[in-house]
């Protein structure tokens, strides 16, 4: 048995049965860590070392019963920008290279309350800007499906870490669709809740009012056993929703009759490829077949929202990111005899051309004379955009679309054009500005053997009806049975 | 032209640290002088990820001084990120309110020349304060303390309705006593708790736009405000009367030169790309909490003037006085209610408390001593046991040593001599060594009575009974 | 909108962001071109739109005025990378 292999509710069960013990796995996770990690690269910081004795010690305590839980000992990687106390969060930026965080963010004390095992941070695009974990101050990381080409971003070393069995699961975080993007990319599932439904508290800003943490599982049953996790309200969050938690795994039935399933046909147009649009609609017969309606109508916005997108996230990023300044934490240059220079050259050095570009688009969009014509107009087209979703939720359950318009693509082809880069994120972006959930699942891999994902849109806090219609999906695909990626094969 | 062709307008931004016992936005005490940086956590040090929830003691503080001032109350208000870059604003910006304020469209009456003026106050908001940078005695740099970095400030804007610098101390002084009433500031000036931004400009009598206006920031003691206005109109004038022109500006006063000084190079036109602070909701407030808040508020200046006219029958400058400063008006109420004198508890504070107060550049926050003390100075003079003039010395003595005044006058030894015997020695003494005087009161001048008063008064340092000393040099002299 | 060169100085001085002669014209191009994107937003219909502020109807959400010491306050120094006497360190400011 490859231990390795299994999802975690799979291990809970073997746990249960006594078949695993927790030391077996943390083991069998860091054989593979130690096989791949050089290929693939996804981790900042690994864990490895301190990962065994960790599990030995929790072993013991659950033999003399002194904790219990069924998510003890599991192991989980965490993206390089959610806050660890006493382990480095660098956000993949070299502003934060020795950064230590004095604190944890709320979902790191949730995760250690279930005594899981944290194996180490995940790679990513420096401060979460990018759609292919190529800006990432250390490394590129590699899709475990295809070394050549990128795992996706933000959270790409999240969603590669999956794939590649170095992790059971991950948390990324999802600000334009740096969660889903990436798990489309490397054949994972990835899920971006409702804005508010997990706490931002210690996840280092990026955009305020877009940013939300997730998790990137390797099946539905375990992004919602992870978000059980990882939901609730946090008084040190204003943005966190004060809702009952709800165990989502009840609401996996595995049954969509009657569902009600609206497609919105600017997401098939072109600039998608059309394999992917071949997947979706075998995708989309498979829904019918299971007893679902499905039915094409217009959702106008997609343009809208992807400019709206980034002239928002740019002009929040370069408020947030204005605290790294070298004076109390992170990179300070060497070559200063003034504050001013203390400033300039420790931002100018610390940051990458990305994230500089991205403060400069933002600074712009806010400043004097520039404000009403960008970022007031965005904030009205964000109303609209809600306005459109909530039209299209009057009518339909969930909405159906690409992830991303194209499989992963090769290293080194998009970053050097901003502009194409964005427009990755175009069928992702929409969800963040309306605050909705949303869930990558694969459906299928193109004639090259790369992954589709295809993305499931619920209404605010609906995340119960898009698990429960991604799982049912996931059990007639059966993607995990049929397709693997190289490396582990 | 001269001087006086010449008006000058004034509006105040005047900011005041909030009494809570929090910050605004994390939990950290407020308490001042704390040992550097231990009033800190993630969130007043903006460490990344942390995040900003607001302090609804800040909101009924807010809204207090709102109604206090006779403001409109917003129902519906958010905070707004003002960003710019300084070693004491650790986030690289401040959470402000920028186009939805609290509270706007306030006034308060103010005293000018005799005659009642009113104030128009544009709005108040609420805002963080920042850090505090230090510098370092013996090394080379600033050191940066963020203990009062996130300490909880309301920003009252004052409309440009002053038009001397008497008027904006006195403005200054209205909402200085105002926000003690209500009691959600102690309003330190000298701790900074209390400051101003000072917006002066000049325009040619008559004028019906303003000239352009310079700023003052962080000011913070009324003698420099008054002084800074004068010397910055002076300046304006001068300016204009040789043809130039004012540049709106940020100047920094000098208390030691008595001049302004410009403060930042043009070219650094400040942009603080305000927007919205995604990190925190909206405030929406009903009538009920607004009514509430109305209906708990303290007893205003105003109110208690008017009851101090009624029930202690006290004169209107008097009233007016007493009311100016809570602290003076807490400690006359309280040693009233310990001697029953009314008038003498008015009289010894508005005459020589306040009197020292000036002189040592005192606020009545600072009177060292206890209203108990100054009652019980009062109940030894009304006794008999000391002249006035020697409660005139006893005052001098609390405010440079406070203790009980029966202490300090058995050790000065000033207790009063009301011996007959001593006193009769005294008066033929004193008639013996001067007798042109009798002449003098036989004569018809009863100034003589005074003089021969005094010369005893000064022979026995003030420690004689003046009441006695009268009746018996009469009884003397007219035998 | 056209960004002019002195445009793209001034932002990146607001930002305290230092370009190299050569980053210069690479920022302006990336810039003119997602601004030139981003002007779709003019052309959505939003008339009598209000702004969206908040992602969620959340409001009223406030804090109790109770003091609560951070932990662990050391921590908060330790990544500073000039102190003294439990101060942060910078070159001398004149205010």
């Amino acid at each position: 048995m490859d231990i390795t292999k299994l999802t975690v509710h799979e291990m809970q069960e073997k746990l249960k049965s006594k078949e695993l013990t927790i030391t077996d796995i943390t083991k069998a996770y860091i054989e593979n860590i130690k096989k791949y990690e050089n290929d693939v690269q996804a981790f900042i910081t690994p864990l490895t070392d301190e990962a065994l004795s960790q599990a030995q010690n929790i072993q013991e305590k659950i033999e003399k019963k002194e904790i219990e839980g069924s998510l003890a000992g599991i192991p989980i990687g965490i993206k390089d920008n959610i806050c660890t106390k006493g382990v480095k969060t660098t956000c993949a930026s070299k502003m934060l290279e020795n950064f230590v965080s004095p604190y944890n963010a709320t979902v790191m004390e949730k995760i250690n309350a279930e005594n899981m095992i944290n194996l180490g941070k995940l790679n990513m695009d420096e401060f979460a800007m990018g759609a292919s974990t190529e800006y990432s101050y250390f490394q590129k990381t590699k899709n475990p499906w295809n070394l050549n080409t990128v795992p996706g971003g933000s959270s790409g070393g999240s969603a590669a870490a999956v794939a590649a069995n170095m992790v059971p699961w991950a948390l990324g975080s999802d600000t334009g669709g740096s969660i889903r993007q990436p798990a489309s990319f490397c054949g994972v599932v990835g899920l971006k809740p409702t804005y508010g439904l997990v706490s931002r508290y210690g996840l280092v800003a990026f955009a305020s009012s877009l940013d939300q943490i997730g998790p990137i599982t390797k099946d539905v049953k375990d992004a919602a056993i992870l978000l059980n996790v990882i939901t609730g309200h946090d008084e040190k969050d204003t943005t966190s929703v004060n809702r009952k938690k709800v165990d989502y795994t009840n609401a996996l039935t595995n049954n969509v009759k009657g569902l009600k399933i609206g497609i919105p046909k600017e997401y098939f147009g072109e600039g998608i490829n059309s394999q992917v649009k071949e997947k979706l609609n075998e995708a989309m017969q498979t829904y019918k077949n299971l007893g679902a309606t499905v039915e094409e109508f217009s959702l106008n916005i997609a343009d809208y929202a992807l400019a709206t997108y980034y002239i928002i996230a740019c002009a929040e990023a370069s408020s947030n990111l204005g605290r790294f300044d070298g004076i109390r934490y992170g990179y300070r240059t060497k070559n200063f005899s003034s504050l001013k220079e203390l400033y300039t050259n420790s931002r100018s050095e610390g940051f990458g051309a990305e994230v500089k570009r991205r403060i400069i688009l933002g600074t712009y969009v806010l400043s004097s004379g520039y404000y009403d014509a960008y970022y007031k107009k965005a904030q009205q087209v964000r109303t609209l955009v809600k306005k459109e979703f909530d039209k299209a939720f009057e009518k339909y359950d969930l909405l159906l679309t690409p992830t991303s318009p194209t499989v992963a693509f090769e290293i080194g082809t998009k970053s050097n054009n901003p502009l194409e880069m964005y427009l990755a994120d175009i069928c992702t972006v929409s969800v963040n500005i309306a605050g909705l959930p949303a869930i990558s699942v694969p459906c299928g891999v193109d004639s090259q053997n790369m992954p589709i994902g295809m993305q499931l849109i619920g209404n605010k806090f609906a995340e119960e009806t898009i698990l429960n219609a991604a799982y049912t999906y996931e059990q007639q695909v059966k993607f995990r049975e049929n397709y693997e990626p190289s490396i582990t094969k | 032209m001269s001087r006086e062709d010449y008006e000058t307008v004034i509006g105040l931004e005047v900011h005041a640290e909030l009494s809570t016992k929090t910050k605004i936005f994390c939990s950290c005490p407020t308490e001042f002088g704390a040992q550097p940086n231990t009033h800190t956590c993630p969130v007043c040090m903006a460490m990344p990820g942390a995040l900003p929830v607001l302090n609804e003691k800040v909101v009924e503080y807010a809204v207090k001084a709102g109604l206090a001032t006779n403001c409109e109350i917003e129902r519906e208000s958010k905070n707004d990120r003002k960003n710019y870059f300084y070693p004491d604003l650790p986030k690289s910006y401040q959470i402000s309110q920028f186009d939805k304020p609290l509270c706007i469209h306030g006034k308060v009456d103010i005293e000018s020349n005799g005659e009642a003026k009113e104030i128009g106050i544009t709005r108040i908001h609420i805002e963080e304060d920042a850090g505090k940078l230090n510098h370092n005695e013996f090394g080379s740099g600033s050191l940066v303390d963020l203990n009062r970095a996130g300490v909880p400030l309301i920003e009252i804007v004052s409309e440009p309705d002053m038009r001397s610098s008497l008027e904006a101390e006195s403005y200054l002084r209205k909402i200085k006593s105002i926000l003690e009433y209500i009691e959600v500031s102690d309003c330190k000036m000298q701790e900074g708790s209390l400051r101003a931004d000072v917006n002066v400009s000049v325009r040619k009598k008559g004028a019906k736009e303003f000239g352009t206006r310079t700023e003052m920031k962080n000011m913070n003691s009324f003698r420099s405000i008054v002084r800074a206005i004068d010397y910055e109109a002076q300046r304006q004038i001068e300016v204009l009367e040789d043809g130039g022109k004012i540049e709106q500006e940020t100047l920094r006063w000098d208390d030691v030169s008595g001049r302004t000084f410009s403060m930042r190079d043009k070219e650094d036109a400040q942009d603080y790309r305000y927007f919205p602070e995604p990190d925190l909701v909206a405030i929406r407030l009903s009538e009920e909490y607004i009514a509430n808040i109305q209906k708990n508020l303290p007893e205003l200046p105003e109110s208690r003037k008017k009851r101090y006219l009624e029930e202690y029958k006290l004169t209107e400058k008097e009233a007016r006085m007493l009311t100016a400063s809570k602290y003076m008006s807490n400690i006359f109420e309280q040693a009233l209610k310990i001697c029953g004198n009314a008038k003498a508890v008015a009289n010894w504070l508005l005459s020589d408390v306040s009197r020292i107060l000036n002189e040592k550049e005192l606020e009545p926050d600072q009177i060292p001593f206890t209203a108990e003390h100054l009652a019980k100075m009062i109940m030894l003079i009304e006794k008999g046991t000391i002249s006035s003039a020697i409660g005139k010395k006893v005052l001098e003595e609390l405010f440079e040593n406070p203790q009980d005044p029966q202490t300090i006058i058995e050790e000065k030894g000033w207790i009063q001599i009301s011996d007959e015997g001593a006193i009769k020695e005294l008066v033929m003494k004193i008639l013996e060594n001067n007798p042109q005087s009798i002449i003098d009161f036989k004569a018809g001048k009863d100034r003589a009575l005074g003089f021969l008063v005094g010369q005893a008064m000064k022979e026995t340092k003030g420690k004689a009974n003046p009441k006695m000393l009268n009746e018996m040099f009469l009884e003397e002299l007219n035998k | 909108m056209k960004v002019s060169r002195e445009e793209i100085l001034h932002i990146a001085k607001l930002a305290n962001l230092n370009l190299k002669e050569e980053e210069i014209d690479t920022y302006l191009i990336h810039l003119q071109d997602i601004l030139n994107f981003a002007n779709i937003v003019s052309n959505a219909p939003v008339e009598n739109l209000d702004e969206t502020i908040g992602v969620n109807d959340n409001f009223n959400v406030f804090r109790k005025d109770e003091v609560k010491v951070f932990e662990d306050n050391n921590a908060l120094l330790e990544n500073a990378p000039e102190k003294e006497r439990n101060m942060f360190k910078i070159p001398k400011v004149i205010q």
